[in-house]
């Protein structure tokens, strides 16, 4: 695995779409923020895909790459200050970093949607909310005021909002929470995309209404068939909806399974450490677990693993070598020096 | 909204009744004669000093005088100056120069201001953003009679290409737009920097990206998601500004000569013509509140998040 290729440049392999690829494939990707204090290496090798119908969930903590990932593939990352280096996102075999701004733009919306974490700030203050669903159709699908208010007001039934007729011409102000995540969930639908990028949905609300926010998205994905990636640090919400998990930790993807298994016997001790942080009913009373120390500054990433730092099992080669991925089984790959020890050990 | 509206409306009556009983006050009790040098190198005859003493009520105790004054005004009755002209009919012929200046003023503040802070706040840091930064304070600290004058000096006597004085009443349009860019120019300033600040602020806005996301064309991100919202500081200030603007330039209608509002009190001033000031600054007031209550709807219909009631 290569540590360092600021050199590499995006892949610009001009295909159309293929039936045959994957829905969405991440691959290799390398994204940095040139800021004034430095280049901070924000993604160094990200890879993941997605198939129809399939769960993603991406965890990890503040600052790990989540969330840039995501922006990446939906095209709105800040550049300047991001800079893509190197990698390519391919949706349907097609890559999207060497299409041009047009083609980009229609993929956005209707072919990957996304949904963001505080619904308040990412609805449009001053319009209404059946303003914003409808603008969509109105613009890329043509639609006229009236179908398109009509298909608004179908769509917010769809996401079971009470009164859907009345509350179409209100504003985000007089939504509650919930109510409003579950306007952005319709909004994000509005030109039937086959992939959802939720990015923390459930972080700014309650916790009766997460769980009814989540039940809701999983429902519309098997009824759509549709990918979904979901970005969280919430490892209860991943238990219950994800089909495959990858955990990333300062830009990189350090393991990557399917849920289960991963739950089971995680292949990697950053893994392991969270697992171990989440509060248990049978240790109640006790001290909660916590990771030691701080995640690195990308600015100034430690060399060799960059969880040595703070990871429990570190050995000499952790300092020195940047671990490579480890496949542990088919779907499951690790990037721990030790990942076979630990998925045989104990 | 209507309860709000009714409730502002009613508060402009003990506001009007303060601000002219102050103002009455005010110019009435201005030192000096109000009849020295009235009638040539004489002084004015006893006759005369009585007569006009009469007709304004000038021996009657103040509240007394306002009194008479207010009922008279009620009925749209503005008095006459001591020279028998109406100060109705003085008003009628200087306030729509005023007005006219104050639109000039207006759309060019707004015309200039806008575009400038527009396209500096999308682009960011550069030339263009520092050369606006610069000229901007540069337009912030000259006081507006040294822009007039320089501006009337350099385009008018050197060069040539207006005319220095505007004297005709009604003014013609062409030859207010350097004395409006004089009057419009501070706020022009302002404009500028409050949008260029609003536009950089709300560009980096969530639901800026959201707008991104939905696949919309940059044209209208920018055209209907960011300008609406970063629209909002800057039309209320260009609304407070008309009611500014409304209350007349001493020193801007001095300078080239205009017929308005503000030389018309300055003359008022002057002259001890204590009617002519009273009725209109009184106006002014009103105009001012008035126009302050508009922007205060305009801000609840533009941003709806703001509720009156």
């Amino acid at each position: 695995m290569p540590t360092n290729t600021a050199q590499s440049t995006v892949d610009s392999e001009g295909a159309g779409p293929d039936p045959a690829a994957p829905l969405l494939e991440v691959d290799d990707l390398y994204v940095e923020f040139r800021t004034r204090d430095g280049v901070a290496k924000v993604l160094n090798g990200v890879s993941y895909r997605v198939e129809a119908g399939e769960t993603l969930a991406v965890l990890g903590e503040s600052g790990s790459g989540k969330s840039v990932t995501a922006q990446t593939v939906m095209g709105i990352l800040d550049m300047p200050p991001g800079h893509i280096t190197g990698g390519a996102i391919r949706f349907h075999g097609e890559n999207l970093l060497a299409a041009t701004d047009r083609r980009r733009r229609e993929v956005r919306g209707s072919g990957i949607a996304m949904i963001f974490q505080d619904a308040l700030s990412a609805l449009n203050p001053v319009f209404t909310v059946g303003f914003q669903i409808e603008e969509q159709l109105r613009i890329r699908r043509g639609m006229s005021r009236k179908d398109a208010r009509k298909r608004a007001v179908e769509l917010l039934d769809l996401v079971k909002i009470p009164n859907a007729k009345g509350r179409v011409r209100q504003y985000p102000h007089e939504f509650s929470g919930g109510m409003r995540q579950r306007a952005m969930i319709a909004m994000s639908l509005a030109l039937d995309p086959e992939m959802l990028i939720a990015d923390e949905p459930t972080t700014a609300l309650d916790v009766t209404v997460q769980a009814q926010i989540m039940d809701l998205l999983k429902e519309i994905q098997v009824e759509r068939n549709m990918g979904l990636i979901l970005i969280t640090h919430d490892l209860g919400v991943v238990a219950e909806v994800a089909d495959r998990i990858a955990v990333m930790y300062a830009g990189r993807i350090v393991e990557q399974s399917d849920a289960r298994s991963l739950y089971r016997k995680p292949g990697h001790p950053y893994t392991l450490a969270l697992l171990d942080s989440l509060p248990r009913l049978d240790l109640k009373g006790a001290e909660l677990n916590t990771i030691k120390g701080l995640p690195p500054s990308l600015l100034n990433v430690p060399p060799g693993c960059p969880f040595h730092p703070r990871c429990p099992r570190v050995e000499d080669v952790c300092k020195t070598d940047v671990p490579p991925q480890h496949r542990l089984m088919p779907g499951r790959l690790s990037a721990c020096h030790f990942a076979e020890e630990l998925i045989a050990g104990d | 909204m209507g309860r709000y509206v009714l409730r502002r409306l009613l508060q402009l009556i003990p506001v009007f009744i303060g601000t002219t009983f102050l103002i009455y006050w005010l110019v009435w009790s201005l030192p000096g004669d109000e009849f020295s040098g009235k009638c040539g190198d004489r002084p004015c005859p006893d006759s005369y000093i009585n007569l006009m003493k009469e007709k304004f009520n000038l021996d009657d105790p103040l509240i007394v005088q306002y009194g008479k004054y207010m009922l008279n005004l009620l009925q749209g009755d503005f008095g006459e100056t001591f020279r028998g002209i109406e100060v109705g009919d003085l008003i009628a012929e200087a306030y729509p120069n005023t007005i006219r200046l104050a639109l000039v003023a207006l759309a060019i503040e707004a015309l200039i201001g806008l575009t400038a802070g527009i396209l500096t706040g999308l682009r960011g840091r550069g030339f263009l953003d520092n050369l606006t930064l610069v000229s901007t304070l540069f337009l912030i600290s000259l006081p507006v009679f040294v822009t007039g004058f320089v501006l009337q000096i350099v385009l008018g006597f050197e060069l040539g290409w207006i005319k220095t004085t505007v004297s005709a009443s009604p003014a013609p349009w062409e030859q207010l737009i350097v004395p409006g860019f004089v009057l419009g120019s501070l706020s022009m300033a302002y404009v500028t920097r409050l949008t260029r600040t609003s536009i950089a602020e709300n560009k980096r806005a969530d639901y800026v990206r959201t707008a991104v996301a939905k696949g919309l064309p940059q044209r209208r991100v920018v055209g209907v998601h960011l300008l609406r919202n970063s629209a909002i500081p800057v039309v209320t200030f260009l609304g407070t500004d008309l009611g500014n603007l409304m209350g007349g330039a001493i020193v801007t209608e001095g300078i080239f000569n205009i017929k308005g509002i503000g030389n018309l009190v300055y003359r008022g001033i002057l002259g001890k013509e204590g009617l002519v000031v009273t009725g209109v600054v009184t106006l002014l007031v009103m105009v001012y509140l008035l126009s302050n209550l508009l922007v205060d709807m305009l801000y609840a219909v533009l941003d709806p998040r703001i509720r009156y009631d």
